[in-house]
C-alpha cells in the first residue's frame, strides 16, 4: 500500500484549498525555476528514467514520446496539448486533477513544454467539465497574476502560454489526432499515421499531446527524482496511479496508489469491498469501457499495471474499474457499452462505421437470447474484423468489451439463445 | 529512392510514393474506393489494407509511404480476410439496388465486390437509409448508396474550390450532404459523378437512360471552350446520351466542365436536318440543289468585294480551310474568325496563343489576370491556376471583374489604364511579376473584345517586356491569350482575317448595312448583332436553329462536333482530331463537304475530294497541323499597336456560362442551370420538404 509520503496527489479530494496559495503551501511551485533551469534534456532523461508510461489508456512511454519531437525548433512553433477530454466511461480520475490540484498540472505543462521546446500549451477539456473548466482557469489566470505564465514564466526565461480550448461532447475528440482536428475548429476525426503529431500535428507543426495525469506527474519526478518514482511499483509499470473504482462496491471512490497493486487488495481496501462479499463479484472492467472485461477468477489474482492486465487479456486503460456483482445482467451491460461505441464512432472508417452499428444490434438481441448459436460465432468473427482495422484505436474498444464477453461469458450468451429457442412455440409436427 | 519488398518482388521506387502506388508500378493492384491520385489522402474506406511484416496491424496502402525495407504481403489469406471484411460492412448498409442502379455495370463497388466480397450476406438487421440530397439539377443523389469515402467531398474542396459539401452526423448516421441543401455553385460539378465510385452521385439528366454496354464509345474532343478538353462521346443509334472525360494530363486531367458534360442534349434539340431557303420571306424547306442554285443565283457576276464570310465559335479547321478557299475563288478579301471582333493579330503565333500551356500554370511563379474571368471562360484552366495557387507561393492578381474565381488573388481595379502603370513599371504588381522566375499574364477576350483592344493587347505586350514575362535563357513564356472560342486558334492558324484591302467583322457589318456587301457566309457564326446584316443575302452553314439561321437567306445543314471528324486548334495551339461519333441528322452533312458541293454550283471548285486531300490542305496552309496533340513552342516576335486606353472596366465576355453557342442554348439542362444560377432562385424541392 502506497506510503502517505510518496503520494503525489495530496489534494485530491479537495480538502484543502485548490487556489495557489493552498498548492504552493503542498510543495507545487517551489522553485519551479531551479528545474526549468536543469534544461530540456535532462528533464526528459529524469523523466525517462521514471519509467513513466502515458496515463490516457494506451501506456506508451512518456520520456520516449518527448524525445520524438525535433531537437531544434525551426520556422514551425512547438506546441504542447493536454487531453482533458476524459470521457471514457468509469473514469474521472482528471476530473479530480482539474477540480483540486490544477496547478500540479500548470506546472507539469510548463516543465513538459521546456522539454519539448514549447511555448504555447492547448488544455483540451471536455464540454460536459463545465465547473473543471472554470477551476483550471481560475489557476490559469492565478498563476498568470503570480508571472508563473506568461514571459519569462515563473522567473525561468522560458516564455510560456496555456490555453483552455472547450470540447462539445464527442468521445472520439479524444484521440489525440480527432482532438488536433477539434481544436483546428474542424469535425473531430482523426488523422492517419504517419505522419505521427511530433512531427506534423496542431496547425502542422510538432505536437505531442499527453495526458492530464501524466502531465500533472511531471513535476513531482523532477522534484523527487526519476529513481523514486521508477522505485514505486513494478518493473516497467512505475509510479503511482489514481485508480476510480464505480458500480457494485461500498464505497466507490477515487484512491491514488501504487501500480501494480493487485486489485482485489484495491477493491477490499479503498472501496470498501464488493457489495454483499467478494464471493457475489461477477467480473470488474479493469480499466475504462474500452478493455475485455475480467471475471472473478482472474480478479483473484490479478495485479493493476498495464503488463499484467495485458497478460490477463485486458489492459490497465484509464484505470477506471467498474465492478460487477452477481445480480448484474452481463449481456445488457455489456450491449449498453456497445450503443455507446455506436453513438460516439465518428463515421470516418468503415469497419468502425459500420461494424459498431451491427455489433451493437446483435449484442441486443443475444442481451434476450434472439439469435442462433452461429450468430454467436458471427459476431466473434465481426469483432475481428473491426479490431486493427480502423484509422484510429476506436475500433479495437468497440470491439474488446464484447472480445471479452464472448470469452469469459460464452456459456450464458448460449444458455439465453437455448432459452429463447425453446420459449418459441414448436412446428406443428 | 527506397528499396522495399512487395510480394516476394524487390522493388525500387521513386522517393514520396506510397505502398499503393508502389504496389503499382509492378502491376499489383490494390482495391480501394476512397483513394483517388489527384485528391488528398483520406485512408478511410481501409479496403486497401496490407500486411507488413514487423507492424502487429495492417497498414492502409494509400497512406502509407514506402519507405527502405519494407516486407509487405498483399496476397496472403491474412489480406484476402481483411478485404472480405471491409467489403462486407461496406455492403450490409447498401442497398444492392444495382438492378434499378445508373451506376450499374461501371460500379467500383460492384466490380471489387464481385472479386473480394462474400457470396452471399450474414447481416440480418435492417439495413440504413438516408434520405436524398438536393445538390442542383445536375446531380441526382441516392445518398442509401453512399459509401462514405468522401471523394465529392474532397473535390469539391480541393479541385472545385467550393467547399459546400461535408459530412454533417456522426458513425452510422453520418450523412454527406451540402449542410443547407443547395445546388453546387461549380462549374464542374459533375466531375463528382465520375469520382463517385458508387451510385450515390450519378447524373440526373442521363438518369434512367442507358447501360454503358448499350453505348458506343467515341474518343474526341471538345469545342464547348477553347481548352479542348478530351472527352469520351456515348451514343446510342444516332442519340449522344453522355460526355465523360478522357484522361489527359496536359489539358484537362481527368475533368470536365459541366457545359462540355451536360450540354449534349442540345445536340437532339433545334437542329437543322434540311436546307431551307427564305421564299416570299418565310424559311422553306427546300432540296440541296435548289438551295445551291439559289445561292449560285445570288453570287453570278458579283464581284468579289461585294462578299464577305464569317467563321464561327463551333468551326472545324476543315471548313475553315474550305471556306477561306472559296472565299479566295470568288475574289473575296473580306474573311474573318473574330466573330466578336477581338483585336488578335494572326502573327506572329505567340500573340494568339497560351503559350504557358495549361500544365506549364503549375510551374509558374505569379500570375496576372486581365480582362478575363477564367471560371467562367475556361472552368478548366481555372482548376490549373487553383491547383497551381493551393501548392503555394502563387500570388495572383487581377485587373477586370472582381468574381469569385475559387483562389485569392489581389484586385487591380476595373480600370485598363491601370495596365500603362505596369507596364511603365509604375506598380508593385510589376515587381511581383518580376521577381519569380517564371511569371504569367493571362489576356482574356474581355480585354481584347473591345475598341481599345488592339492597344491593351499592346499594353499587355509591354508588361511581358518590362517584367520579364517571356525569358529566351530558359525558354519561358509567360504571355498568354484565354480564348472562349473552340475555332478561334485554329483560324487564326489559316489566316482567316480579311486579306488585301478586306473587311474584319466590324467591317463586314458596317458594309452589310450600308448595302456594299450584299451577300455574307456564316459558317456557323451565330453570336453577331444580326439586325446589322441589313439588306445582304445571308448564308447560314450550321448545324443549330439559332441566331443566323433566323436571319438566313439560306440554310445549309451541317454536322454538329460529334459528327464529323474534325480537327481543332485549343487556346494552346494543341492540334487536335475530334472524332464522328453519330451520323448527322436528316440532310446535314459535314461542312467541308458542303462547301465543296457549293463551290461546284457556284463555279470555282475546291480541289479535294476526301478528307485526306482537305488534311493535305490544311498542313500546305500552316504546318502546324502535322503535329496532332502536342503543342509547337511558337516563337516569340513583334506585334501589337501601343494606342489610348480607355477607362471604359474591363467586363467578361461571358455572362451566363452555361449557354455561350448554339448547342448549349440548345440545352434543357444548360436551360436549368441558366434560370437556377443567374439571377435566378433555387425554387426545387429539398430533401427536407416532406
Amino acid at each position: 500500500m502506497l506510503r502517505d509520503q510518496d503520494r503525489i496527489f495530496t489534494n485530491i479530494y479537495g480538502f484543502a484549498d485548490g487556489g495557489l496559495k493552498g498548492a504552493q503551501s503542498r510543495g507545487d511551485w517551489d522553485d519551479t525555476k531551479a528545474l526549468v533551469a536543469r534544461g530540456r534534456d535532462a528533464i526528459v532523461d529524469e523523466v525517462r528514467k521514471s519509467g513513466l508510461r502515458g496515463r490516457g489508456g494506451a501506456g506508451f512511454v512518456t520520456g520516449l514520446k518527448w524525445s520524438f519531437m525535433p531537437k531544434e525548433a525551426g520556422t514551425r512553433p512547438h506546441y504542447l496539448v493536454v487531453n482533458a477530454d476524459e470521457g471514457e466511461p468509469g473514469t474521472c480520475k482528471d476530473r479530480e486533477i482539474l477540480r483540486h490540484e490544477p496547478h500540479k498540472l500548470i506546472e507539469g505543462s510548463l516543465l513538459a513544454a521546456v522539454a519539448m521546446a514549447a511555448h504555447t500549451c492547448y488544455v483540451y477539456i471536455r464540454g460536459e467539465f463545465l465547473r473543471e473548466a472554470e477551476a483550471l482557469q481560475r489557476a490559469i489566470d492565478e498563476a498568470y497574476e503570480a508571472g508563473l505564465l506568461g514571459k519569462n514564466a515563473a522567473g525561468s526565461g522560458w516564455d510560456f502560454d496555456m490555453y483552455i480550448h472547450r470540447g462539445a461532447g464527442a468521445y472520439i475528440c479524444g484521440e489525440e489526432t480527432a482532438l488536433l482536428e477539434s481544436i483546428e475548429g474542424k469535425k473531430g476525426q482523426p488523422r492517419l499515421k504517419p505522419p505521427f503529431p511530433a512531427n506534423v500535428g496542431l496547425w502542422g507543426c510538432p505536437t505531442t499531446v499527453n495526458n492530464v495525469e501524466t502531465i500533472a506527474v511531471v513535476p513531482a519526478i523532477l522534484r523527487r527524482g526519476g529513481d523514486w518514482f521508477a522505485g514505486l511499483g513494478r518493473p516497467k509499470n512505475t509510479g503511482t496511479k489514481l485508480f476510480n473504482i464505480s458500480g457494485h462496491v461500498n464505497q466507490p471512490c477515487t484512491v491514488e496508489e501504487e501500480m501494480g497493486i493487485p486489485l482485489k487488495e484495491l477493491i477490499e481496501k479503498h472501496a470498501g469491498g464488493v457489495h454483499g462479499g467478494w464471493n457475489n463479484l461477477l467480473a470488474v472492467i479493469p480499466g475504462g469501457a474500452s478493455v475485455p472485461l475480467i471475471p472473478k477468477s482472474v480478479c483473484e489474482t490479478v495485479r493493476m499495471d498495464f503488463d499484467s492486465l495485458q497478460q490477463a487479456k485486458s489492459g490497465l486503460g484509464t484505470a477506471g474499474l467498474m465492478v460487477m456483482d452477481k445480480s448484474t445482467d452481463i449481456v445488457r451491460a455489456i450491449a449498453r457499452l456497445s450503443r455507446f461505441y455506436k453513438h460516439e464512432s465518428c463515421g470516418q472508417c468503415t469497419p468502425c462505421r459500420e461494424g459498431s452499428g451491427w455489433m451493437w444490434r446483435m449484442m441486443e438481441r443475444l442481451t434476450v437470447g434472439r439469435a442462433s448459436f452461429e450468430e454467436i460465432d458471427l459476431l466473434e468473427q465481426v469483432t475481428k474484423q473491426v479490431e486493427g482495422h480502423t484509422i484510429c484505436a476506436f475500433g479495437d474498444a468497440a470491439a474488446w468489451p464484447i472480445q471479452g464477453l464472448l470469452r469469459h461469458f460464452r456459456p450464458e450468451i448460449e444458455r439465453r439463445v437455448r432459452e429463447h429457442q425453446g420459449a418459441r412455440p414448436l412446428a406443428a409436427a | 529512392m527506397p528499396k522495399l519488398t512487395i510480394d516476394g518482388t524487390a522493388v525500387e521506387v521513386e522517393a514520396g510514393l506510397t505502398i499503393l502506388q508502389a504496389c503499382e508500378t509492378i502491376g499489383v493492384e490494390i482495391p480501394r474506393f476512397c483513394y483517388h491520385e489527384r485528391l488528398s489522402i483520406a485512408g478511410n474506406c481501409r479496403m486497401c489494407l496490407v500486411a507488413m511484416e514487423g507492424s502487429p496491424k495492417p497498414i492502409a496502402s494509400c497512406a502509407m509511404p514506402a519507405a527502405e525495407g519494407m516486407v509487405i504481403h498483399t496476397n496472403t489469406p491474412e489480406v484476402h480476410r481483411m478485404r472480405k471484411g471491409v467489403m462486407e460492412f461496406l455492403l450490409i448498409n447498401h442497398p444492392l439496388d444495382c438492378p434499378i442502379c445508373d451506376q450499374g455495370g461501371e460500379c467500383d463497388l460492384q466490380d471489387q465486390a464481385m472479386f473480394y466480397g462474400f457470396d452471399r450476406g450474414r447481416f440480418h438487421e435492417n439495413k440504413r437509409a438516408v434520405r436524398d440530397k438536393y445538390m442542383g439539377p445536375l446531380i441526382k443523389t441516392i445518398m442509401t448508396r453512399c459509401i462514405h469515402c468522401t471523394r465529392c467531398i474532397r473535390f469539391a474542396t480541393e479541385i472545385a474550390g467550393v467547399p459546400e459539401l461535408g459530412a454533417t452526423g456522426r458513425g452510422e448516421n453520418m450523412e454527406v450532404g451540402t449542410y443547407v441543401e443547395k445546388a453546387l455553385t461549380s462549374e464542374l460539378s459533375g466531375n463528382m459523378i465520375d469520382i463517385c465510385p458508387v451510385g450515390a452521385l450519378t447524373s440526373k439528366p442521363y438518369a434512367f437512360v442507358a447501360r454503358p454496354w448499350e453505348l458506343s464509345k467515341t474518343e474526341t474532343v471538345d469545342v464547348m471552350d477553347a481548352v479542348g478538353s478530351n472527352i469520351r462521346v456515348d451514343a446510342r443509334g444516332s442519340e449522344v446520351l453522355r460526355v465523360l472525360p478522357r484522361l489527359n494530363d496536359e489539358i484537362n486531367e481527368e475533368w470536365i466542365s459541366d457545359k462540355t458534360r451536360f450540354a449534349c442534349d442540345g445536340l437532339r434539340r433545334q437542329r437543322l436536318d434540311r436546307p431551307y431557303l427564305r421564299i416570299d420571306g418565310k424559311l422553306q424547306e427546300v432540296r440541296w440543289q435548289d438551295a445551291f442554285s439559289a445561292i449560285a443565283e445570288r453570287v453570278k457576276g458579283l464581284p468579289g468585294v461585294k462578299i464577305a464570310a464569317i467563321a464561327g465559335d463551333l468551326a472545324d479547321c476543315e471548313a475553315m480551310v474550305a471556306l477561306k478557299d472559296l472565299m479566295a475563288g470568288l475574289g473575296s478579301p473580306h474573311l474573318d474568325c473574330r466573330q466578336d471582333g477581338a483585336a488578335l493579330v494572326a502573327e506572329p503565333r505567340s500573340a494568339y496563343l497560351f503559350n504557358t500551356t495549361i500544365a506549364g500554370i503549375e510551374s509558374a511563379s505569379a500570375c496576372l489576370l486581365i480582362g478575363t474571368n477564367p471560371r467562367r471562360e475556361a472552368p478548366i484552366v481555372n482548376a490549373r491556376l487553383r491547383k497551381r495557387y493551393r501548392a503555394g507561393n502563387f500570388p495572383i492578381a487581377v485587373v477586370g471583374p472582381a468574381e469569385e474565381l475559387t483562389y485569392d488573388y489581389e484586385h487591380l481595379g476595373f480600370d485598363p489604364r491601370v495596365l500603362e502603370r505596369i507596364g511603365a513599371d509604375d506598380h508593385p504588381v510589376a515587381d511581383l511579376l518580376r521577381r519569380g522566375e517564371r511569371p504569367m499574364i493571362v489576356v482574356g477576350m474581355g480585354a481584347l473584345a473591345r475598341p481599345d483592344g488592339a492597344a491593351i493587347l499592346a499594353a499587355a505586350r509591354r508588361i511581358a517586356d518590362v517584367c520579364g514575362v517571356v525569358r529566351a535563357d530558359s525558354g519561358w513564356n509567360g504571355f498568354n491569350v484565354l480564348h472562349t472560342a473552340a475555332a478561334r486558334v485554329g483560324g487564326l492558324d489559316l489566316g482567316l482575317v480579311p486579306g488585301r484591302g478586306g473587311r474584319d467583322v466590324g467591317g463586314i457589318l458596317a458594309g452589310a448595312e450600308s448595302g456594299e456587301i450584299e451577300v455574307v457566309y456564316l459558317l456557323g457564326a451565330d453570336e453577331l448583332p444580326m439586325q446589322r446584316l441589313g439588306k445582304a443575302f445571308v448564308i447560314y452553314q450550321g448545324h443549330h436553329g439559332d441566331a443566323g439561321a433566323h436571319r438566313a437567306d439560306v440554310i445549309l445543314p451541317a454536322a454538329a462536333y460529334t459528327e464529323k471528324n474534325g480537327t481543332y486548334v485549343n487556346t494552346e495551339g494543341r492540334v487536335q482530331r475530334a472524332m464522328r461519333a453519330c451520323y448527322p441528322p436528316g440532310e446535314a452533312r459535314e461542312d467541308w463537304k458542303i462547301l465543296r458541293a457549293l463551290s461546284d454550283a457556284v463555279g470555282c471548285s475546291l480541289p479535294f475530294e476526301t478528307l485526306a486531300d482537305v488534311r493535305a490542305r490544311l498542313l500546305e496552309v500552316n504546318d502546324v497541323f502535322g503535329e496532332p496533340d502536342t503543342v509547337r513552342v511558337a516563337p516569340w516576335g513583334a506585334f501589337g499597336q501601343p494606342g489610348t486606353l480607355s477607362g471604359e472596366p474591363f467586363v467578361s465576355p461571358i455572362s451566363n456560362f452555361y449557354m455561350t453557342n448554339s448547342i448549349s442554348r440548345a440545352s434543357v439542362t444548360m436551360a436549368e442551370c441558366t434560370k437556377l444560377f443567374t439571377g435566378g432562385t433555387d425554387e426545387k424541392k429539398t430533401g427536407t420538404h416532406g
